[in-house]
Order: structure tokens, then C-alpha cells, then sequence
């Protein structure tokens, strides 16, 4: 079952080798990553998702709060949450061609947002799964290249993961 | 407010943590240090010959008194060759201060001479480590890892400090802090009360209960406590190999170690018990066995100080997270206050079971004495026990050796026996008695090893001769490694691929080049009054070379993949 797990830790160096080495370490997958200093400096704020049985989840949350460096996680997927996954994509776009790659975009609501006279670049934005439809959709000959962000991700309402 | 260098500043924290032996080797990245340990008489430093050592010897320590053993090792070859003991400490829980030295800070990352990225390769083997950026750090970094070492569920931690950061030429003020905070960390003080009550509830209404108790109840201080509730309940007590000495092991209630080499009796109990107390333990595979076979019956109740260790490889009914010695004070508590009833004819008749359990096959770990014209590996511990009265602190190495140790003598106290058992490491033993000799100077301190495990840190025998640690090694020497050669016996149909020891040294030359007493034995009949010989000679390092018969096996022995039930009892008969 894939998870999102959301993790504050100290901004300090290594700290993000020791999250990452405890994934290798202990044979868990690591599926996407994003990582970024919060609104708190001394804090950076960490992404994972992953996959694996109830008692894998429960082990890899407690060998994350078992590291020095972790101050605080939350399982985003145990309650309600948004999540979100930027994607940039380069897509052939002459001519036919050209006008059906904007429609789609427009369909999955993505920004162009670079023009040459062959390729269009997009820009989207939503959860896994839409990315991957909008991939489906274009259709694999047409992509030139694919970059995503991994997934970040906030729990809904009034619940926080803060100090 | 005092000025001081860096250099200094890692000295004089040491000092005002209340360190008395470090334990390492210089190099040039720590010069400044050693010039520092030079200028001073609080902290004593000790010589060895090879930087495994030095984490051995702070490991043995920190195994004999339950206070962090400390290692002061250069950059590069000096910082990697302690990790083999990093982890050995990692893997038992041990707490450990390690203080490498590093290249300059300016220099870190352009592969300089005797760089090596330490916090990296050290890191799946710590509890958490530092690199040091700022000199004025020092004091508090060094307080804040020995706080983490020994607090929570205890561990090696790295210090890694640059050599720029301890210039002599550069002061900075000194301030050794009381105490630290960090806000990511905070272990647990106690027990949940209410799962404590569960708990108890479970085990008085237990018909066939068993207290499973591991390495935690020693490094928690929890011995104590774990006796009296063990005697309040009247259950039997089986412990792991780390656990040895947490409950008396001449005490009826001992069924004996548990697992891969335990009793017939603790295996059996296990398998059969309809509840378990298990404290201080992490149901290694070395228990358990197959653990979808493991303990069919049983409700499991499991006290652990770190979350972690609770259902990770068996699921607990009962987890109860918190300080092993305050739990069981809870669990004292709730036993006196229990209103309940309790079925004292199903206990009876579980005592009876255990009792035909062990008596049946003549004891807990009944042996094949042979016609007395070989001397048996099992022989060596039992003379071992009865010369030093029960009372030694007792290291070894890992082999059969080590097995044979932990059936055979019985331990009463806890922090007696100090051996490898997570990691299994080769070499451990010589210098760990030696970390042990050095705080208990007057204590009988006896290294069990094998020829082809004392091997692996034999050059200690040079700093035992420094520091006139007279510590007595009992090499049971059966030219082979035997625990492989057991393996290669049960499972590769006897192809000793490897096993066995050629170009043996003479011992006894050995340990005489180095100004030590080296005894062979090679008689069943000349073994005790040897023994009696080397423990007669109170401040001299004796080797006792100790030929035994090359083809004994450790049993029981459980058969792989079976439950806790499933061993060879000899080489012949099985359960």
C-alpha cells in the first residue's frame, strides 16, 4: 500500500543521508523524495512515499522517529490530505500534432510554458496519478522528456504537522 | 571563564564527564589531542596496537560497568579500523563515545592523505554522530554525545573532529554544559501504567508463563527487579546470550539460555508457554528460530525501552515502551496489589513439566563425557567455574567457545559475562577483558577464545604487557574453527572447506616473547590443577593453550528453520 510520509528534521548537514541510508539500510523502497527548508530555519521538511504492509509502515515510522536528527512525522495517508506532484514535459508539437498537444494540456489543465517551433514544454501539476494520465494521454512517442518533482504533500483542516 | 584550544577543550570535557581511560591510537590528524593528553594527569590514555582494539576495550568497559567506554582514534585507516567495533557496540546496544580525528576542514572532500569520509561509513552503525565545525562547539557536542550514548536504548555515538578545530594556537572560551536538551529526542521515563496492569493481569492468569529476559535487563539495571518478580511469580527464567547474569543462573527458577543453543528445558518451555514476559530483548533470529513457528500458544508481552524493537520481528500483545528497571517496579507494584485469583494447581503442574524437562536428560546441558582419554571443550568452562568460584568477570571471543561459555558457567550477577553476541565478532574477547581488567583491577577477568578467534587481536598481548593487565586467556584449542566446522559437519556432509587452523603458533612461546606465562594442557587430568596454576597468579597475564577433542559439537542445537522446540540434542538423536 504506497504512503506519504511527512517528515520536520534539524537542517543540519547529514541529516538527509541518514533518512535516505535508513531506507537502503533496512531494505525499504523509497518511491519519491522531496525535501526543503520550512518557514523555520532551523527546520527542513521531508516527503517520502513509499509502499509496503501495515507492519513495514509501522517499522519504517518508528526507525525514522528512532533518528536523532527527526523531530517529528505524520503517516498523511492515514487521515485526509492533499497532495500534489509538479511534472515539466517536453512534447514533439509540430504540425497536426501541434494543436491536439495543446488541447490536452488545456484538458489536464498544464501551463505551456516554453515554445519552439517543434516542441512544447508543460507544465502540470496534481497528484501521481493524474501526471501519469497526462502521459498516457499524449502518448509515449510523443514525449521528449519527463521531469517530476516526487510528491509533496499537507494534511487537510486544522490539523498540523508543526511544533 | 578559562580559555582553551580545542585540543584541550576535547580533553578537559572528557575529564569533566568523569572519564578515566580512553582507549586509542595517535596519528597525525590528532596530534594536537595527544599533545593535549600530554599536558594533563586527569584522564589516563591507553596504548593499544590496533584500533579495533581500542572500540573492544571501551566496549568491555562500557559491557562491565553500564558507563560509556570512550575510543580516541586518528583519520583514515584509524577511523575505519574501529568500525568492526562500532558495530559489535551498535549491535548489543552498547554505549560508546568514539572521537575521530579528520583532515582539515578546508581539506574535507579533496581525498587528502589519510581521509576517509567517518560519519558516512560509521553512520548505519551509530546512534547518531557529529562533525565538528566549530571549536567552540566541542564541550557541548561531547556532553550531548554521551548523553545520547547512554540514555534511551544506548548505542555507539561518532565525534569527528577536523584537525584545524583543534589548533593549539586558537582559544576559545570553556564552559562544560550540565546537561543538554536536544527537542528531536526524548526517551521514555516510564511504562504505560495501564499496560503494566494488563500486563500483570496476563501473567497471573498465565497456566504456563515464562520470563524471556535479554541483554536490556543488564544494560537497564533492571536485575533486580526482574529477580524478586521472577521469584513473586515463581517463574521460570530463561535468558539470551547478552542476558546472561540478569537473573542467578544457579538459581532453580534458570531453565537455562534460550535459542539456537539453549536448554532443551528453556526451548521447550518457550515452545510451550501460553504466556511470555519478554523484557530487554528483540527476538533476534538467533531465538527464535522461524518466527511464523515461533511460540504458538503464547501471549506475548513485550517491555523494550525503544519502540522500535516492539513487533518488529514478532508481533506483541502487550507492548510496553519504557526504561526496563521502571517497568518492572510498576510490575512489582501491580503484583502486590492483585485482587485476582490465580490457578497455583496449573503452576504447580507447569514445574513439574519444567522439572521433567530438565531432569530428564540429567541437567540443563547434559554432555558426553567420552572415556576421559580426551579432554571435551565443556570440561575447560566447568573447571573454569569452579576454580574462580563463580566470581570472574568472564569475555570471549565467538565460536564454540563462546557457546560452551554461556552454557556452562553459571552467571549470578549481571555485567559478568561480556561477549559479542549480535554481531559475532572474532578478536572481541582479548581486548574487551582488557577494557574489564583496567576498571576492576583487582577482579579475576578471564578471556574464553579459540585459537582462530584470538588470533584476530593477538598483538594485544603487547599492551597487556604495558600495563601489566593480567588478565588470563583460556584458549580452547581444538585446531579448527569449530562452530564451522560444525555447520560443514551437520549441513556440507564434513567437506571442511577452510575450517581448519594450520601453522598454529606455540602459544606458550607466544605469550612468553611478550613476558607473559603461557601453559599448555593437553591431559584431561593436568586441566585443573592449571587452572588452579594461572589463577594463582594474581597480577601475571597467563594463556592457558588448552587441547580439546576437534570433534565435539555444541547442542542442543536448533534445527534450521523449525520452532523453538525443534534441536539436535546430539549428534544422533533430535527432538
Amino acid at each position: 500500500m504506497r504512503r506519504i510520509i511527512s517528515v520536520l528534521v534539524e537542517n543540519e548537514p547529514g541529516a538527509l543521508s541518514r533518512i535516505v541510508g535508513l531506507f537502503s539500510q533496512r531494505n525499504y523502497n523509497i518511491e519519491t523524495l522531496t525535501v526543503a527548508p520550512t518557514e523555520d530555519s532551523t527546520l527542513s521538511r521531508l516527503t517520502v512515499t513509499t509502499s509496503g504492509n501495515p507492519q513495514v509502515i509501522e517499522q519504517i515510522t518508528k526507525q525514522l522517529n528512532k533518528l536523532i536528527d527527526v523531530v517529528k512525522l505524520v503517516d498523511l495517508t492515514e487521515g485526509s490530505h492533499v497532495e500534489r506532484e509538479l511534472m515539466l514535459v517536453k512534447v514533439r508539437a509540430s504540425g497536426p500534432l501541434r494543436a491536439e498537444v495543446k488541447r490536452t494540456a488545456d484538458i489536464f489543465r498544464g501551463h505551456i510554458v516554453d515554445v519552439t517551433s517543434s516542441v512544447y514544454t508543460i507544465q502540470l501539476v496534481g497528484t501521481h496519478d493524474k501526471l501519469d494520465a497526462f502521459i498516457e494521454a499524449v502518448g509515449a512517442t510523443q514525449i521528449l522528456e519527463v521531469v517530476r518533482s516526487g510528491i509533496t504533500g499537507i494534511s487537510r483542516g486544522e490539523k498540523t504537522l508543526s511544533l | 571563564m578559562e580559555l582553551l584550544s580545542g585540543a584541550d577543550m576535547v580533553v578537559r570535557s572528557l575529564a569533566d564527564e568523569g572519564v578515566k581511560h580512553i582507549y586509542g591510537y595517535p596519528g597525525g590528524a590528532l596530534l594536537h589531542v595527544y599533545d593535549a593528553i600530554f599536558r594533563q594527569k586527569e584522564v589516563t590514555h591507553i596504548l593499544v596496537r590496533h584500533e579495533q582494539a581500542a572500540a573492544h576495550m571501551a566496549d568491555g568497559y562500557a559491557r562491565a560497568t553500564g558507563k560509556p567506554g570512550v575510543a580516541l582514534v586518528t583519520s583514515g585507516p584509524g577511523a575505519t579500523n574501529t568500525i568492526t567495533g562500532i558495530a559489535t557496540a551498535y549491535m548489543d546496544s552498547i554505549p560508546m563515545v568514539i572521537i575521530s580525528g579528520q583532515v582539515p576542514s578546508a581539506g574535507i572532500g579533496s581525498d587528502m592523505f589519510q581521509e576517509v569520509d567517518m560519519v558516512g561509513i560509521s553512520r548505519p552503525i551509530v546512534k547518531h554522530s557529529f562533525l565538528v565545525k566549530r571549536a567552540e562547539d566541542i564541550p557541548e557536542i561531547i556532553k550531548k554525545a554521551f548523553y545520547l550514548a547512554q540514555t534511551g536504548r544506548p548505542g555507539p555515538v561518532v565525534v569527528d573532529i577536523p584537525k584545524d578545530i583543534t589548533d593549539p594556537n586558537l582559544k576559545f572560551e570553556y564552559h562544560y554544559p550540565e546537561s543538554v536538551k536536544l527537542r528531536s529526542y526524548t526517551p521514555p521515563s516510564k511504562g504505560h501504567n495501564g499496560q503494566i496492569r494488563k500486563a500483570v493481569d496476563l501473567l497471573m492468569q498465565a497456566r504456563r508463563p515464562v520470563i524471556y529476559a535479554g541483554g536490556g535487563v543488564i544494560m537497564g539495571n533492571a536485575s533486580t527487579q526482574l529477580t524478586q518478580l521472577a521469584k513473586d511469580l515463581k517463574v521460570p527464567v530463561t535468558n539470551t546470550l547478552n542476558g546472561l547474569g540478569g537473573f542467578p543462573g544457579s538459581d532453580r527458577q534458570f531453565v537455562g539460555m534460550l535459542g539456537m543453543h539453549g536448554s532443551y528445558c528453556a526451548n521447550m518451555a518457550m515452545h510451550h508457554a501460553d504466556a511470555i514476559l519478554a523484557v530487554g530483548v528483540r527476538f533476534d533470529d538467533r531465538v527464535t528460530n522461524n518466527t511464523a513457528k515461533f511460540c504458538p500458544d503464547a501471549k506475548i508481552i513485550h517491555i523494550d525501552i525503544d519502540p522500535a524493537s516492539i513487533s518488529k520481528n514478532i508481533t506483541a500483545d502487550v507492548p510496553i515502551v519504557g526504561p526496563v528497571n521502571a517497568v518492572l517496579d510498576g510490575f512489582l507494584r501491580h503484583v502486590t496489589d492483585y485482587s485476582g485469583s490465580r490457578d497455583q494447581e496449573a503452576i504447580d503442574s507447569w514445574w513439574r513439566q519444567l522439572d521433567e524437562w530438565r531432569d530428564s536428560r540429567g541437567g540443563l546441558f547434559p554432555y558426553d563425557k567420552g572415556d576421559g582419554s580426551i579432554l571435551k571443550p565443556q570440561q575447560v568452562i566447568e573447571a573454569l567455574y569452579e576454580v574462580t568460584g563463580g566470581d570472574a568477570f568472564v569475555t570471549s571471543d565467538v565460536g564454540q567457545h563462546q557457546m560452551f561459555a554461556a552454557q556452562y558457567y553459571r552467571f549470578d550477577k549481571p555485567n559478568r559475562w561480556i561477549n559479542s553476541g549480535g554481531l559475532g565478532t572474532m578478536g572481541f574477547g582479548l581486548p574487551a577483558a582488557m577494557g574489564v581488567k583496567l576498571t576492576h583491577p583487582d577482579a579475576t577477568v578471564a578471556c574464553v577464545s579459540g585459537e582462530g578467534s584470538i588470533q584476530m587481536n593477538i598483538q594485544e598481548l603487547s599492551t597487556c604487557m604495558q600495563y601489566d593487565l593480567g588478565v588470563k586467556i583460556i584458549n580452547v584449542n581444538n585446531q579448527a574453527l569449530g562452530m564451522v566446522r560444525q555447520w560443514q559437519d551437520m549441513q556440507y556432509d564434513s567437506r571442511y572447506s577452510h575450517s581448519y587452523m594450520e601453522s598454529l603458533p606455540s602459544f606458550v612461546k607466544l605469550a612468553e616473547s611478550y613476558g607473559h606465562v603461557g601453559i599448555q594442557v593437553t591431559t584431561p587430568s593436568d586441566l585443573r590443577p592449571a587452572m588452579e596454576e594461572a589463577f594463582s597468579l594474581k597480577d601475571r597475564l597467563v594463556f592457558m593453550d588448552i587441547q580439546v577433542d576437534a570433534n565435539e559439537h555444541v547442542y542442543p542445537m536448533q534445527i534450521k528453520d523449525g520452532s523453538m522446540r525443534d534441536l539436535w540434542l546430539s549428534k544422533t538423536e533430535r527432538t
